[in-house]
């Protein structure tokens, strides 16, 4: 691809104040028809776009989305990345998509600023403890870097947090994952659309799904707000609205969509260099480059598709942040969203074919979704490539609900996915 | 945050003092021993999930500890109305009949 954002570019487009600058993807109508439509422009959306051109050759795809691009919950997460889950299925898949994250500036030829600062994952309870150990050896056996710490060298390593006896929920240890870390949200769904754009993909914005044209179970094309869009292939990426989609499709779906809120304070001085994620206590918290601290809360319990969730959780979060770091109980916040995610019954995602031919879904990542950005949208563009699943997503089929195959990641993905 | 009145209680309250209680009215398949893989996951992990009006139970968790049934509109938190479980399945019925 056109590798045309370098140091060299910035320091020529300075001397011309900067005015030479082109958009960094084209903004297009759509076709009446194409090879594979993609719904949703999400960072994952637009990363099967970019997998599909760049590595299977797809010549003429299409994604189609219903707001402006990232929007959803690309722009609605706490950036976290990591791939310390407990079974190999879900481990490996994480993996995948942290290794494609380490190399991923450099691929897509933008900078998501991925800082592999380390994530903790706090034990506050015996069971707590023999949980990390456990995980941190899956971990390892998988070839993922994984240690497991006492309070002391969490303190150690993180010298504002709270280990001290006299608190509510004591620490007593802590899993840490050295290269997991933080990306900028945004610049990761900017980055794979001016990277598929440049593949020649049409990303469409303002256009609504609104039905879909089967025939026989196999699917024909799209009726969209912006007109009918014919194509045999339809990838969809919906997040918090794939029931929504399945439905369009006569199809029935393990999943319950929720609000996750998270917010984050006024920027402070540098105070925090790691991430730190809390089950037992329902939070985590990092510091982003512009020094605002961004704090993560669980989903609120009842099911909703409207970007805000309750009060109370808040709260809740915010007391249990303060726990651990009761230096932050003076810091502002500055702002607070919702976003909705798509959860399942096992915490895990459905990155599957489905009875109508030429369908995909791509769902169900719940609360931990920005994490896999590349390695879903790899793996998903495999599955419609080849109209079969990636040996890393075979066992995310949405048939694991009929066989009870589920692979049960609520321990790794607990609150703070 | 939103208010729900507790049919039991007959009070309006916040929903904190609530605990969800998911998708109302799932029925469980009669004679287990003839029903296939599928209908067991459709019943065990598929759900309705609308955007829009939902059937949904609710516990009155620091209340009176009752579970009822809330019609609520899952895009803009709208409550529609709350019965007990008997009078909701009613309710829920007759709107599926209609």
């Amino acid at each position: 691809m056109n590798k045309d954002y370098s140091f060299w570019k910035l320091f020529t487009q300075g001397l011309n104040k900067h005015q030479g600058w082109q958009p960094a993807w084209k903004s297009v109508a759509p076709k009446s028809s194409y090879d594979v439509v993609i719904i949703g422009a999400g960072g994952h959306g637009l990363a099967t776009a970019y997998y599909l051109a760049k590595e299977h050759g797809v010549k003429n795809i299409a994604v189609v989305e219903k707001g402006y691009l990232g929007g959803g919950n690309t722009a609605r997460n706490t950036t976290i990345v990591r791939s310390n889950y407990l079974w190999d299925e879900a481990a490996l898949l994480y993996e995948h998509s942290l290794k494609l994250w380490e190399g991923l500036t450099e691929d897509i030829n933008f900078n998501v600023m991925f800082s592999q600062r380390g994530v903790f994952n706090l034990g506050h309870t015996l069971q707590d403890m023999r949980d990390i150990e456990r995980r941190v050896n899956a971990n390892n056996l998988n070839g993922i870097d994984a240690l497991a710490l006492t309070a002391e060298e969490v303190k150690q390593r993180i010298p504002l947090i709270n280990t001290s006896k006299n608190t509510r929920f004591p620490i007593m240890g802590a899993s840490f994952q050295p290269r997991a870390g933080v990306a900028r949200h945004d610049a990761v769904a900017w980055g794979f659309a001016r990277a598929a754009s440049h593949y020649g993909v049409d990303i469409i914005e303002n256009c609504e799904v609104t039905a879909m044209d089967i025939e026989n179970d196999t699917i024909k094309g799209l009726q969209t707000s912006r007109g009918y869009i014919k194509t045999a292939k339809v990838g969809c990426v919906a997040a918090g609205h794939s029931s929504v989609m399945a439905r369009a499709a006569g199809i029935r779906m393990p999943i319950e969509s929720h609000p996750l809120q998270a917010f984050v304070s006024e920027s402070l001085k540098p105070c925090l260099d790691t991430v730190v994620m809390s089950n037992a206590v329902h939070g985590y918290v990092s510091q982003s480059d512009k020094g605002e601290l961004v704090i993560g809360a669980g989903i609120d319990h009842y099911t909703s598709y409207t970007q805000r969730g309750s009060p109370h959780i808040i709260e809740h979060t915010a007391a249990a942040i303060i726990e651990l770091f009761p230096m932050f109980s003076r810091v502002r916040m500055n702002r607070q969203w919702g976003g909705i995610v798509d959860t399942t019954p096992d915490a895990c995602p459905i990155i599957s074919k489905t009875k109508v031919k030429g369908l995909y879904f791509n769902c169900g990542w719940g609360t931990g979704g920005f994490k896999a950005t590349p390695g879903s949208g790899n793996v998903f563009a495999h599955t419609i490539a080849h109209d079969a699943p990636h040996p890393l997503n075979v066992a995310f089929s949405l048939d694991r609900f009929h066989t009870g195959h589920l692979i049960d990641e609520h321990g790794a993905a607990g609150v703070a996915h | 945050m939103f208010v729900i009145r507790c049919p039991h209680c007959c009070e309006d309250r916040e929903e904190e003092e609530f605990s969800y209680g998911g998708e109302a009215f799932i029925a469980r398949p009669t004679e287990p021993e003839s029903q296939t893989d599928e209908t067991w996951g459709d019943y065990l992990f598929m759900k309705k999930n609308p955007k829009g009006w939902h059937w949904e139970m609710w516990g009155h968790s620091t209340g009176c500890r009752k579970f009822f049934v809330v019609k609520r509109n899952t895009a803009n938190h709208a409550i529609d109305g709350v019965w007990s479980l008997a009078e909701g399945k009613k309710a829920y019925e007759t709107e599926v009949k209609a």
